[in-house]
């Protein structure tokens, strides 16, 4: 019956395509209260710094293209380098992860999984008394410094990016098709 | 006691129209967001209910930009003359058995020329906007809704002619059988030209975004705009309620009150526009305009020399004949005039 389709049998297939995905389980993502897993290896936008065992050697700031790391390193008693204040500026960062692989220890400094840099505020830290950074004018809620870049397994869980033995021990992305959807997720919440 | 009868059923339709135009907008939204697999509008009050008044608000509260070159009474009044008829279009609809505001005996002839007013509104609000883009958008709309009303009112005849009345609570009380069994031809033409004149997709050129940014409606903003969408969700509404009233029956049905049986055969004719309008493509003018002409308005006129021989033949009033026989005439007359509607030199593929 190919010749059907000069009379209106394509506007009925049509219909019948759409009324099947009436049943369909949602494929969207209700972002702020559901979120996918990222990729192992997601340059994020968070630096993860690891103060521990860095050796303040500054191989990451020059590395770095737009110049957003900075560092001020002094010598301590016993005669190591050590670091007084780690700043990034994520509001200049590209996050190209050149710093994470220009680090010669390859454990002080990973690319995190966080992707919602943005602020409802924005003030520099001319204007700010308290803002102890040193990028004047820059957006200071974007300025991290210090113990704000320290490494946090729970909040702030580390990227597999260009640091393997990291990536082994995470969780396989989940894509798009997988997901499980909204009703079914908020049904699971009301269970627990 | 008359002007208080007027006076209540006024505020019933207005009040039915606004939060009718209110409940289609949230069960558009949402229902599209179904088709689409996605949960449409939740945040806004439980399953996104305050949706529509959130954004009733926001067209309330939004800057009303007129431009400079603009015929500013003309622009103004645009909105207003494009919404009051499709308002007065209830005026003849019945929710019960002699529940309207004026029973007219000539209540279809009435439904057919007010809202047909709609188009000065559009065309109006073209004009006025001094924008080249506007105008053209105003003359594609009023082309297409000009063209449409034909087949729409030679579709409505013949469940005329089988109620052998114009008012529409006597073609309700004389539907035995919902006419959509009398008359599938006819409410198949009703439906396409009703979507065509109240410019839903397929047909939905005054907003084709990719060559004329939503037409005649582009230099109003704030609350005109707002009327404008207003005035697009009524004239849905309406038609779903002539649909229901015409072809399925209005508001007769066993068990729950006449009211109610209306409302859910609006819901259910609104529902499968929502479906045409999930499922096709928008058409090009030209095919729109080819459509029209070539193909619904000569079927129109067949469907409508039919049914005035069956009806004279007396074939009609015995149901179980009638039925069969009506729904094989429209198969027939569909491919007969699909074999001979061509755009271009070639076989269109609807």
């Amino acid at each position: 019956m190919s010749s059907f389709k000069h009379f209106g049998e394509g506007l009925l297939r049509g219909l019948d395509v759409t009324a099947k995905h009436l049943g369909r389980k949602w494929i969207t993502v209700q972002y702020p209260e559901q979120k996918l897993v990222m990729s192992q290896r997601l340059r994020g936008t968070d630096i993860i710094w690891d103060r521990s065992s860095c050796i303040s050697c500054r191989a990451c700031e020059r590395a770095c293209p737009v110049g957003c790391i900075s560092m001020a390193v002094s010598r301590g008693e016993d005669k190591k380098l050590k670091t007084d204040d780690f700043t990034i500026d994520f509001g200049l960062c590209i996050f190209c992860g050149l710093c994470i692989e220009a680090c010669p220890t390859g454990i002080s400094i990973y690319l995190g999984y966080n992707y919602a840099n943005t602020t409802y505020h924005c003030s520099s830290a001319k204007e700010s008394k308290t803002g102890s950074t040193p990028s004047d004018g820059r957006c200071i809620e974007l300025v991290r410094s210090n113990d704000a870049l320290l490494v946090d397994d729970v909040a702030r869980p580390r990227s597999g990016y260009y640091r393997p033995e990291v990536e082994a021990n995470l969780k396989q992305q989940t894509l798009l098709i997988n997901q499980t959807s909204y009703l079914e997720d908020l049904k699971r919440k009301g269970e627990r | 006691m008359d002007w208080l009868h007027f006076a209540v059923f006024t505020v019933i339709i207005f009040i039915f129209v606004i939060s009718g135009v209110l409940f289609f907008i949230w069960y558009e939204r949402r229902g599209l967001g179904r088709f689409q697999i996605r949960p449409g509008p939740n945040r806004a009050g439980p399953f996104g209910l305050l949706q529509p008044v959130a954004d009733a608000v926001k067209v309330l509260l939004k800057e009303d930009i007129v431009p400079a070159l603009a015929d500013k009474p003309v622009h103004f009044l645009a909105p207003l003359i494009a919404f009051v008829p499709a308002l007065a279009v209830f005026a003849v609809i019945p929710f019960g058995d002699g529940a309207l505001l004026a029973n007219l005996n000539i209540g279809i002839l009435y439904i057919m020329s007010v809202s047909s007013i709609v188009v000065i509104g559009i065309f109006m609000a073209g004009w006025s906007s001094s924008n080249k883009y506007s105008l053209l958008g105003a003359m594609r709309t009023i082309a297409q809704e000009v063209s449409y009303e034909i087949p729409l009112v030679l579709s409505i005849l013949g469940a005329v002619m089988l109620a052998g009345s114009l008012s529409l609570n006597d073609i309700v009380k004389a539907q035995n059988v919902p006419f959509i069994l009398l008359q599938p031809l006819g409410f198949l033409i009703y439906m396409t030209a009703a979507m065509a004149e109240i410019n839903r997709t397929p047909f939905d050129l005054l907003e084709a975004d990719s060559e004329i940014i939503a037409g005649f409606q582009t230099e109003y903003s704030g609350m005109k705009f707002g009327l404008f969408y207003l005035t697009e969700y009524a004239e849905t509404l309406s038609v779903s309620a002539i649909a229901s009233t015409l072809f399925l029956g209005g508001w007769a049905g066993p068990l729950l009150p006449g009211f109610v049986w209306l409302l859910i055969k609006i819901v259910a004719v609104f529902t499968f526009i929502m479906w045409v309008r999930a499922t096709f493509p928008r058409l090009r003018i030209d095919q729109v305009m080819a459509f029209g002409w070539k193909f619904l308005l000569p079927l129109a006129m067949l469907n409508l020399v039919l049914t005035a021989i069956l009806v004279l033949t007396g074939l009609n009033d015995k149901v179980w004949l009638a039925v069969p026989l009506n729904f094989a005439l429209a198969f027939i007359l569909i491919i007969g005039a699909s074999r001979q509607f061509r755009t271009g030199g070639g076989h269109v593929i609807v």
